[in-house]
């Protein structure tokens, strides 16, 4: 067997493609917070939870309805994010005047409030997601075996990244959007209907999070808890990258998921907290984030 | 760089200087005295204990969020490393129980340090991110160390001798006790805020730019805010040990973070005995919860939704307004 510094291949290989699978739910996560606080100017903290309700959606689909993977990865975030646009017409609108630390609040009383609700529901232990026969099976790379849905979920989550980054930065939509964010005055003094345009935005970046959820149903067990942790370490991936950029949330969501799953292989103590040392390191070295601009 | 509009922080209350402090005056010394004759009044102690740990714990908070307009989101940390260090001195060091709380109350002040130099450098959001991951990582470190024995928590720290003759096994020692490090740390806090320190924090929360311009170094101001918040909220956490004996992953836990800023909240930001009353009611209201399962976190979260919608001054703070209102007519 072959070694890489007295690490088997197979074993580095296997914690590399863990970490990129990781790192693809980091960066669609990232992604959404960014695109949210970029024109809301909140950190969403239910982010967790509407990533878990979008798995609970496609578990509920499958299991009582019977509706399989692919219509729940285009049901789930529509699903999802109508509730996310009611949670911004009905609260989340009437906080924009006042300091940004209120929506932090709200968003955290309402992730508790759903978390609580679904672990009343289901408890606290997770329920499976099947895989779809169409992506059950592995490919053999020869040096390691890919399982396929773990390849899909990497290829996908590129995919929504790339699109959403096209969305924002090159279409007309997009360019509306970033000057709402820049100023949003000027931008309704023209006709356009800023309103809403948040609304929608929230609305599109809690169904990035449920698309995450339907993705990561089949990976992880789908548990009322899922997105509780992980939204924190999405917190500290979104300090160091910095909330300036699309494409930077991206790639550091990416990067982290990949040195997680280094750490894993090499000092397999540090891996759950390397990302918040790296973190601390960044804040020390950049405090504007590797991709942010100092405001 | 404009501050953001919001009632984060202001004082509600702008009755004159001089009778907002002899009424503060007046209702401390109410508190103490109404604290000091609880346990024959048939309350039962060692809620009252707890209910006075947290207290504190929110008060501490309260200096950072209400008068330096920081939202710390991990102040857990700093309640659950003072609880491990004491728990550990007074179990396994055999240290003296006074000892053990300052030694915890110290572990925290560090602490305190190191997160605060770290976390100043960036503001609103991003500070409340900032100090959730670096809580999240101490609760790692913490379940992954050896000497706080992972799940099990430290268990039967004994509550030893205070000053060597006092023996805080009795439930009246022991309360009085605690009412006593509470007080000390309130009329702490109370005295801070007070301050020319404490009138410059206000300053920089308002405007900081302007405050800097006017020769105030923001950053170690705030720094030294952090840090006293911290050791206070350490001060807590010792107690609290000390007091059930135990200290366990719940008091680091991030849920423990966002039940010290609701108890902020619902009492009253920026007030004086808003996180005491604040603290009273979780506590209550948990204790009254307990046996239902998960609606403890349900009315919790339903209580943050409310209070940021429609109850921002918090209890103490519409209290306050309400009083002034009557008293402008």
């Amino acid at each position: 067997m072959t070694e890489v510094f007295g690490i088997p291949t197979q074993a580095l290989f296997g914690q590399l493609l863990i970490g990129l699978i990781n790192g693809a739910f980091y960066a669609m996560l990232s992604l959404g917070l960014a695109v949210i606080f970029g024109l809301l100017n909140i950190i969403n903290f239910t982010h967790g939870a509407q990533y878990m309700m979008g798995a609970f959606c496609a578990w509920f689909l499958l299991n009582k309805l019977g509706v399989g993977y692919w219509w729940s990865l285009a049901i789930a975030p529509v699903v999802v994010g109508a509730t996310g646009i009611l949670i911004e017409r009905t609260m989340l609108s009437r906080l924009y005047k006042l300091d940004h630390l209120y929506g932090l609040l709200l968003t955290f009383g309402l992730a508790l409030v759903i978390q609580g609700v679904f672990r009343n529901e289901f408890g606290s232990s997770g329920l499976p997601y099947r895989i779809p026969d169409e992506l059950a099976g592995s490919y053999n790379l020869g040096f390691m075996f890919l399982p396929k849905y773990r390849g899909w979920v990497i290829l996908a989550s590129i995919v929504v990244c790339v699109a959403t980054w096209y969305m924002i930065e090159r279409t007309k939509l997009g360019a509306y959007l970033r000057a709402a964010t820049e100023n949003p005055v000027l931008v309704q003094s023209f006709g356009v209907n800023v309103p809403r345009m948040i609304t929608l935005t929230y609305g599109f970046g809690v169904a990035l999070a449920a698309f995450a959820g339907v993705m990561a149903a089949p990976i992880y067990q789908v548990s009322p808890l899922m997105g509780a942790d992980l939204i924190i370490v999405v917190f500290a991936v979104v300090v160091i990258g910095g909330m300036g950029s699309i494409l930077g949330s991206v790639i550091t969501g990416f990067l982290l998921g990949v040195v997680e799953g280094l750490t894993k292989v090499f000092y397999p103590e540090a891996s759950n907290t390397v990302i918040f040392v790296v973190m601390v390191i960044v804040l020390i070295l950049r405090p504007a984030g590797l991709f942010g601009r100092e405001r | 760089m404009a501050a953001p509009p919001g009632t984060v922080g202001k004082a509600p209350v702008a009755a004159p200087a001089s009778t907002a402090t002899r009424d503060g005056r007046r209702a401390i010394v109410a508190m103490a005295a109404l604290f000091a004759i609880v346990p024959w009044v048939g309350l039962y102690p060692v809620f009252v204990m707890k209910a006075l740990c947290f207290a504190l714990f929110a008060c501490a908070f309260n200096l950072l969020i209400g008068f330096g307009g920081l939202l710390s989101f991990g102040h857990a940390m700093f309640l659950g490393t003072a609880g491990y260090v004491c728990a550990h001195a007074a179990k396994e060091w055999g240290f003296p129980p006074e000892l053990a709380i300052l030694l915890g109350t110290a572990a925290s002040a560090l602490l305190g340090i190191v997160t605060g130099l770290i976390a100043i450098r960036r503001q609103g959001i991003y500070f409340a991110m900032i100090t959730l991951a670096i809580a999240q990582m101490m609760f790692f470190f913490y379940l992954q160390t050896p000497f706080t024995h992972g799940e099990d928590g430290i268990q039967a720290v004994p509550r030893g001798r205070l000053f060597g003759f006092i023996d805080l096994s009795s439930p009246i020692a022991m309360y009085y006790t605690v009412l006593v490090i509470f007080l000390a740390g309130f009329l702490l806090i109370y005295r801070v805020i007070h301050s020319p320190f404490g009138q410059v924090l206000k300053a920089i929360r308002e405007n900081e730019p302007r405050a800097i311009s006017l020769g105030y170094d923001a950053d170690r101001y705030k720094l030294l805010a952090f840090v006293l918040s911290a050791t206070l909220s350490g001060l807590a956490g010792a107690t609290k040990a000390i007091v059930f004996q135990l200290a366990s992953l719940t008091d680091v836990h991030w849920t423990m973070s966002g039940e010290v800023v609701l108890m902020t909240l619902l009492g009253g930001m920026g007030t004086i005995f808003g996180p005491v009353v604040g603290a009273f009611v979780i506590i209550s209201l948990e204790n009254y919860l307990a046996p239902f399962g998960q609606w403890v976190t349900i009315v919790t979260g339903l209580i943050f939704v409310i209070c940021v919608l429609a109850f921002r001054r918090g209890i103490v703070g519409e209290v306050a307004a309400w009083m002034e209102r009557r008293r402008g007519s």
